[in-house]
């Protein structure tokens, strides 16, 4: 019809299929991803991997802290190490399976309070308008002016290495980019006639943006933020790649990723399996976050 | 003739247009000028003319979604606003204003909240007013019932899951939540097919008589004002250019404007012809407009008065017709000078 | 245009300022200060505040802030902790090593992202679009450094056909030799950028393939190849805009492709610096990377506007 195309479509999931009755949005957002067996499937994987994070010593058989010089880097097949052994001689399988705990939780907290704090803000700045959105955003701008690892490496490196850095740093990190899109969106749906309306039956500023702006841009945002974390968890990696993220001996994939590098001559393989799963996770987001932002905006 | 409901005295409103780094000013849109008008309780008011003529602004400067400039607007004896003037000694609040009149908009999709179910939408106007969460949901199953939609399976659907016709009649339920006196309605019927637009302009006669309303009805489609107003207002540019009853005002229109909208109106009649000429020249740059009557530079009749001084809406008759036009003439005798 | 170009300038300068805030503040946050390394622990505490007053440590902060910056601005970048040497200089030795990686990188990612991209948007709901799909998200998955690690396991250790790290002979590329140090560190960098912009020219030469415009030209009967040049005249703008960003990542981001290759870059110097705590080497490179990023993003903006007329409010 006519009237459906007046809605300029940057917000996505402001539309969906006409012929769904009787269902609200996030009721048929479940539905449509339910029927993606890809997103479905990376969901699962995901869900693997974090249970096995974290009942790690249900599934691992080794400390991850204990090594043995006498099974330095042997590799994959190994009797007792099936993945082989890392240069102190700890269990391959076990360190990995312990890493992902902190990688994980390098991925994930991150982003979940940069969301927080940047969706906070960014709906704020669109919502308030003139001067409240104007030092907001400029700020932002100034963080924005770093390319966003080296806002990470700076904050760590200055700040010291450790795992409360690290979140720290990318936090910082992905607020900005959280920001604009709260922003963004917010003005958008702000501008809506509904808004409006909702202001003309006399609802309060605040009342208005609990009830009608809120349950809008919620959707656009989580997508954004959700899309996000597999570029945390690179990013993590990254930093403990560097030594500025998580310190040794600790497990984590990034951290094993550097340490293992002298296993390259030796035992290539080895060298590279901790890259393995940082790819597989991220991927597993990335593909879900895909999913998630078709489940939420179907055009027609 | 029945009370004034409203009254609006020199509403204006003009926008600024920003650029630059700094926000500096570059110039002004003058949206609404120095408009004034009477709606009379229980009557329909129409409001015509062309996109960008100001009649959406005036819709919302009315409910105060924008804020005016300037001007004064009474309602029902009491001024709106913080100050009382000298013609209404009470004022009335934004909040009860917000109670007494509503704004139903043309998109009907956009102007409902597309997380939000039929019921909700409407429920929010009185839950907002104080009414108990439970008791907005039966106010709401009520106005669905009198919108002609049955509550049992339309409560609880979304904007989505509805076609224009039926999304209107929500708006038109959302607008009457709060028992308000007048309406406006911003194009309402515009956007639907013409067989849908029909039912719910029979709908909006019915729900008027029923609840004693009084409307506004704005836009830029004729037949359709014609249809359902008593009065006619019609603008440009900003400006009122002439107000009158109905029927008059289409059988003689007397500003230049009106009769060059009236004859454009395609008909398929073939005994009415266009005997007027067509408008002529391109519409004019509502930031700057023409110095003096604002249709000048598309008049046929203009004159040198016309580019000196703006003419002043003046009554025509005593059946509250008034034209502003310099040369028109008026059967009181006092001819405006050629 | 050249309006323009004043404008984005005159904004840039108080983001700039704001980075040096930044900057400024991380410095300030570090553990420990610059005379700590200058001041043996058993010094008195008189003689260390008098150390510390004549580093003007002691003085307000804004006033030290202002001081810092007076420096920064006029070229003087301080002094490297541990080699006791200027830092503008070690620093402008290494930025030109990393543009060596940078330049071709982004060329390189560029030019095959372009291609990549418009050949599956041509090819749009083909396999070959299709299997471009998976790649671009494999891509944006890929840990860079992860590739580069493997790239070497491939190619240097299980080849041995290309060298592991180092930059070789160094200098600009002339030699095969030199060459073979670029090639695998170079192909690593260039994902980043080949991975974006490929997604970036695939939506934006659908987008504009769906146009009716497009369907005109081509019911006139011009030939596809003409057809093309009219489609990518018209994603360049947008492509150009994530350019400026692509190439200010890759000057930022280079360290841990630098890392893993032990290019003797910006990257390599903050690595360096960052394991020796060497505050006043760190904090430079990083503001003048952010200097260069912010200066990159207004020339990209500015080159837009020249092509877009669009953009020049």
């Amino acid at each position: 019809m006519a009237t459906d195309t007046t809605i300029a479509l940057a917000v996505p999931g402001l539309r969906a299929a006409p012929n769904e009755v009787g269902q609200a949005y996030w009721g048929n957002v479940r539905r449509r991803v339910y029927r993606d067996k890809v997103t479905v499937g990376v969901i699962l994987i995901l869900c693997a991997i974090v249970l096995m994070s974290i009942a790690a010593p249900l599934v691992t058989a080794h400390d991850p802290a204990q090594g043995s010089v006498f099974k330095r880097l042997k590799p994959p097949g190994f009797p007792g190490h099936w993945l082989g052994t890392d240069e102190v001689g700890r269990d391959l399988w076990t360190r990995m399976v312990y890493g992902g705990r902190l990688s994980l939780l390098c991925g994930v907290v991150p982003v979940f309070l940069a969301l927080t704090i940047g969706g906070t803000l960014g709906v704020v700045a669109g919502f308030a308008g003139s001067i409240v959105n104007t030092v907001i955003m400029r700020s932002m701008d100034v963080l924005y002016a770093f390319p966003s690892i080296l806002l990470a490496i700076a904050i760590c490196g200055m700040l010291g290495a450790g795992l409360r850095n690290t979140i720290l740093a990318l936090t910082v990190t992905f607020i900005p980019p959280i920001v604009r899109i709260s922003e963004s969106v917010t003005t958008q749906v702000r501008g809506l006639d509904f808004v409006e309306a909702a202001r003309a039956s006399g609802g309060s500023a605040l009342s208005v943006l609990r009830h009608h702006v809120v349950n809008n841009v919620l959707g656009p945002i989580l997508v954004y933020a959700t899309s996000l974390i597999s570029v945390c968890i690179i990013l993590s990696a990254g930093l403990s790649f560097l030594g500025l993220g998580v310190t040794p001996p600790n497990p984590e994939w990034g951290l094993m990723l550097n340490s293992l590098r002298s296993a390259l001559w030796v035992n290539p393989v080895i060298a590279a399996l901790p890259g393995v799963m940082i790819f597989v996770t991220s991927m597993c987001f990335n593909l879900m976050s895909d999913g998630l932002r078709q489940a939420m905006d179907v055009r027609l | 003739m029945s009370p004034r409901l409203l009254t609006v005295r020199d509403l204006t409103k003009h926008f600024p247009l920003k650029g630059g780094l700094l926000g500096t000013s570059r110039g002004v849109v003058q949206a609404v000028d120095r408009v004034s008008f009477d709606v009379h309780e229980g009557e329909t008011l129409g409001i015509v003319g062309e996109s960008g003529c100001g009649k959406s602004t005036t819709a919302r400067l009315l409910v105060r979604l924008i804020e005016p400039d300037s001007g004064e607007v009474t309602f029902d004896g009491a001024t709106v606003g913080r100050r009382p003037s000298e013609n209404a000694h009470t004022t009335i609040g934004l909040r009860e204003l917000r109670r007494q009149v509503q704004m139903v908009f043309q998109d009907s999709y956009s102007s409902l909240n597309p997380r939000l179910s039929a019921a909700a939408s409407i429920a929010y106007g009185p839950f907002v007013h104080g009414m108990a969460r439970a008791a907005a949901r039966e106010r709401a199953h009520e106005l669905l019932q009198a919108v002609g939609l049955d509550p049992g399976p339309f409560a609880n659907r979304y904007p989505h899951e509805l076609s224009g016709g039926q999304r209107q009649r929500i708006n038109i339920a959302r607008a009457l939540a709060l028992e308000p006196r007048l309406v406006l309605l911003d194009e309402a019927v515009s956007a639907l097919d013409k067989s849908i637009g029909a039912q719910v302009l029979n709908l909006l006669a019915d729900l008027k008589e029923r609840f004693h309303l009084t409307y506004v009805f704005i836009s830029h489609d004729l037949n359709v004002v014609r249809h359902i107003s008593d009065r006619v207002m019609v603008m440009y540019l900003g400006k009122v250019v002439e107000i009158g009853d109905v029927e008059t005002l289409y059988r003689e229109p007397q500003h230049p404007y009106t009769r060059a909208l009236l004859s454009a109106m395609p008909s398929m009649d073939p005994s009415r012809r266009t005997l007027e000429a067509p408008l002529s020249g391109d519409p004019p740059n509502p930031i700057n407009p023409p110095s003096g009557c604002r249709f000048r530079t598309r008049c046929p009749i203009a004159g040198d008065v016309c580019a000196r001084e703006e003419p002043a809406l003046t009554a025509f008759d005593n059946a509250g017709h008034a034209v502003a036009c310099h040369k028109v003439l008026l059967p009181s005798g006092s001819r405006r000078a050629a | 245009m050249w309006r323009y170009a004043l404008r984005r300038l005159g904004y840039a300068v108080p983001i700039l300022i704001g980075v040096s805030i930044v900057v400024f503040a991380l410095i300030k946050m570090a553990p420990g200060d610059a005379a700590d390394l200058l001041i043996p622990p058993e010094t008195p505490k008189e003689v260390a505040a008098q150390i510390r007053a004549k580093l003007g440590l002691d003085k307000p902060m804004h006033v030290q802030y202002a001081v810092w910056l007076g420096r920064m601005v006029r070229g003087d970048l301080g002094i490297s902790i541990v080699t006791n040497e200027p830092v503008a200089a070690s620093l402008l030795n290494a930025l030109g090593n990393t543009l060596m990686l940078a330049v071709p990188a982004a060329v390189l990612g560029f030019a095959l992202g372009t291609i990549l991209g418009a050949l599956a948007a041509f090819n749009h709901g083909t396999i070959l679009d299709r299997v471009f799909s998976a790649a671009a998200i494999t891509g944006v998955s890929l840990p860079h450094y992860w590739v580069g690690i493997v790239l070497v396991a491939i190619f240097a250790v299980t080849l041995n056909a290309l060298p592991a790290q180092g930059m070789g002979p160094g200098g600009i590329p002339r030699t095969w030799e030199q060459v073979r140090h670029l090639i695998l560190p170079v192909f690593t960098l260039s994902l980043i950028p080949m991975g974006v912009v490929s997604r970036l020219v695939r939506a934006n030469v659908l987008e504009i393939i769906g146009q009716e415009f497009v369907g005109a030209l081509r019911a006139k009967g011009l030939l596809d190849r003409r057809v093309l040049v009219h489609v990518m005249k018209n994603a360049s703008p947008s492509v150009m805009a994530l350019m400026g960003l692509q190439l200010g990542y890759l000057l930022g981001g280079s360290i841990l492709v630098e890392t893993v290759f032990n290019w003797p870059g910006s990257g390599g110097l903050m690595n360096l610096a960052i394991f020796r705590r060497d505050v006043p080497v760190l904090s430079a490179t990083i503001l003048t990377i952010a200097a260069l990023f912010v200066l990159i993003n207004i020339a990209v903006d500015v080159l837009q506007a020249a092509v877009d007329p669009r953009i020049r409010r």
